[in-house]
């Protein structure tokens, strides 16, 4: 057995507020985590029971397959996959595009562009919502996914500092030296930018992929016909009752939340890095 | 050969290298046109004019100014984008000040704890609004029961109007996660050495806080700031579940909640174009909400500019 000397235990002793502190905190922090699947596995009457208990006091599982049946939870999760799906695709389409455009390439647009960029960052999506929206029923494309799926071809602001930041850490010399064996733009682009690029895509992906999954008011606008639904706006359908249907709703939830929950346990390390590399810079 | 070179040069850019650079740029560049400027335009246009889905816009001048300043929910929802903006930021900054400062300290499982301070901000907002609307629950809602245990009788949290927007308090404080990284970051950075000199001058832990930590992080904070009250103004989707999960749902002509108490730009506007239909006026509220927000930005950037300049902890 190792035998360890007072100052060590002194040490652990003077850092105890710190943990006592961290624990309570974080308790905290889990709490809502924690309650919304205890309320998943509680029956309705255990739930409307005081004092209210936060473990379940019979632990049931029937509330998932029950709020899977209740409303068209498959359909509309195949149909938030669908969205989410193209959504990455396009972010991953032009984000890298656009980036090296700004961070590899010397041309004359260059810093317009990304002042521009920055600029747009800054109009709240009140003001082109009602536009954007007229524009999709004129072309009668509301309870489609297009309007939901198009912008994001387009590159967004916050990714495209990313990858920008990115490219601009890639050496030219690697470039430089392609260029010399008589690669163009493009080649160089395919060849060696994207390549290096996978933890910044990584990061890109991940973000776009959390944006599609959790989005609310794009699909509040666009879509209204029920089998077109996403689970953000699914959900909502537990509230209309004149009570709302609480342990349902919450296993709902729990299976809506669960992949992004997955996600960011897996891809933490981008999300913390996709926020320093935007945050402090911008 | 180098008279050809010679003749590409265009004020130091290659004529390929512009090609190109658009060429790649193209994606932006058209997205900027199609989903920001003409978008941008339009609304501008539509602010106007009298229109709805079924009606082509008619001109009316600045009647939809006149109408917006004078309607008392434009005021009231205005007051309560406000409070949200100036109660609610310091409170978030507060809370992701003392989590970074947590994390910046040496403890087992620090890695563990910023996963689950972190957690929340990445949780879709439809569900954490949900999960909070039944933690606020008056009756059976574990907010009261926690507070009952220490003797509080709890408040009807999201029923009384003097309280409804400090639930939405509450409930923020729950996803500064992103805020609190920043802050750790740029507690990071703080040098040393101040801390060191510090120490042989015989100051207190209280005494470094104020007299290092703060004046260095100055710069992140006020930006920070400044963004959470900006994004205050965008404060929409929280405040939407709730007025329609309370109401008995499906129905978005609910208003905003207990007296209106939680009534935020952004909803009303949103109401007023998709409920009441009246999407002119709906776009003179945006551009006036884009007035606030561009006036705020610019503030914005003065300051900051400004508190690094003055070099407060600068090195």
């Amino acid at each position: 057995m190792k035998i360890r000397s007072g100052a060590y235990y002194k040490k652990i002793l003077k850092r105890l507020p710190r943990y006592g502190l961290a624990i309570i905190l974080s308790l905290i922090f889990l709490s809502p985590f924690i309650i919304m699947v205890t309320t998943a596995l509680k029956t309705n009457s255990d739930a409307f029971t005081i004092p209210v208990k936060l473990l379940p006091r019979e632990v049931i599982w029937n509330n998932f397959p029950e709020a899977v049946a209740k409303i068209p939870y498959f359909r509309h999760m195949a149909n938030t996959i669908f969205i989410t799906l193209f959504s990455v695709l396009g972010q991953l389409f032009a984000t890298p595009l656009v980036a090296y455009s700004l961070a590899k390439i010397k041309w004359r647009g260059a810093p317009v562009i990304s002042s521009l960029i920055m600029g747009t960052m800054m109009i709240p999506y009140t003001v082109t919502m009602i536009p954007l929206y007229r524009i999709w029923s004129e072309l009668h494309l509301t309870n489609t996914y297009i309007p939901l799926i198009a912008p994001t071809f387009f590159g967004s602001p916050f990714y495209i500092i990313i990858m920008r930041q990115f490219f601009a850490g890639i050496p030219n010399s690697l470039l430089e030296a392609a260029k010399i064996d008589g690669a163009g733009e493009f080649k160089r682009y395919i060849l060696i930018a994207l390549p290096l690029s996978k933890p910044a895509l990584t990061t890109v992906g991940i973000y776009a992929f959390v944006a599609a999954w959790s989005d609310y008011l794009a699909p509040l606008i666009y879509i209204n016909k029920v089998d077109k639904l996403t689970l953000s706006l699914g959900l909502q359908s537990f509230l209309n009752q004149f009570s709302v249907d609480w342990t349902h709703l919450m296993a709902a939830a729990t299976i809506f939340v669960i992949p992004v929950v997955a996600f960011f346990l897996i891809f933490q390390r981008n999300f913390v890095e996709g926020i320093a590399t935007s945050g402090l810079k911008a | 050969m180098a008279k050809q070179v010679a003749k590409k040069k265009n004020k130091g850019f290659h004529k390929r290298d512009n090609i190109n650079g658009f060429l790649f740029a193209l994606p932006w560049i058209i997205g900027f046109i199609c989903f920001s400027l003409v978008p941008l335009m339009t609304s501008l246009y539509y602010s106007f004019t009298e229109f709805n889905p079924v009606k082509p816009a008619v001109w009316v001048g600045l009647k939809n100014f006149e109408y917006i300043f004078k309607d008392p929910l434009v005021l009231k929802s205005l007051k309560n984008t406000m409070f949200m903006a100036f109660v609610s930021t310091p409170v978030n900054l507060f809370i992701a000040l003392l989590l970074a400062a947590l994390l910046n300290s040496k403890f087992k499982g620090r890695g563990v704890v910023r996963t689950i301070f972190f957690m929340p901000s990445i949780i879709p907002m439809i569900a954490a609004t949900m999960v909070w609307i039944w933690m606020f629950d008056p009756t059976y809602g574990y907010i009261n029961r926690v507070l009952s245990s220490i003797g509080i009788d709890g408040p009807a949290w999201l029923v009384n109007p003097a309280y409804t927007k400090w639930a939405l308090v509450l409930m923020g404080t729950w996803c500064v996660g992103t805020t609190m990284l920043i802050c750790l970051a740029a507690l990071q950075e703080v040098p040393g050495s101040y801390y060191e000199s510090a120490d042989i001058d015989g100051a207190n832990s209280i005494g470094k806080f104020f007299n290092i930590t703060l004046p260095c992080m100055a710069p992140v904070l006020i930006y920070q700031a400044i963004l959470n009250i900006i994004n205050s103004f965008q404060y929409f989707t929280q405040v939407y579940v709730i007025v329609n999960a309370s109401s008995g749902g499906g129905n978005s002509n609910a208003g905003g909640g207990p007296a209106n108490s939680i009534l935020m730009y952004p909803l009303y506007l949103f109401n007023t174009a998709f409920s009441y239909m009246k999407m002119g006026r709906a776009s003179a509220m945006a551009w006036l909400l884009f007035t606030i927000v561009s006036i705020l930005t610019f503030i914005m950037i003065k300051v900051t500019k400004k508190v690094s300049e003055s070099g407060v902890g600068g090195e």
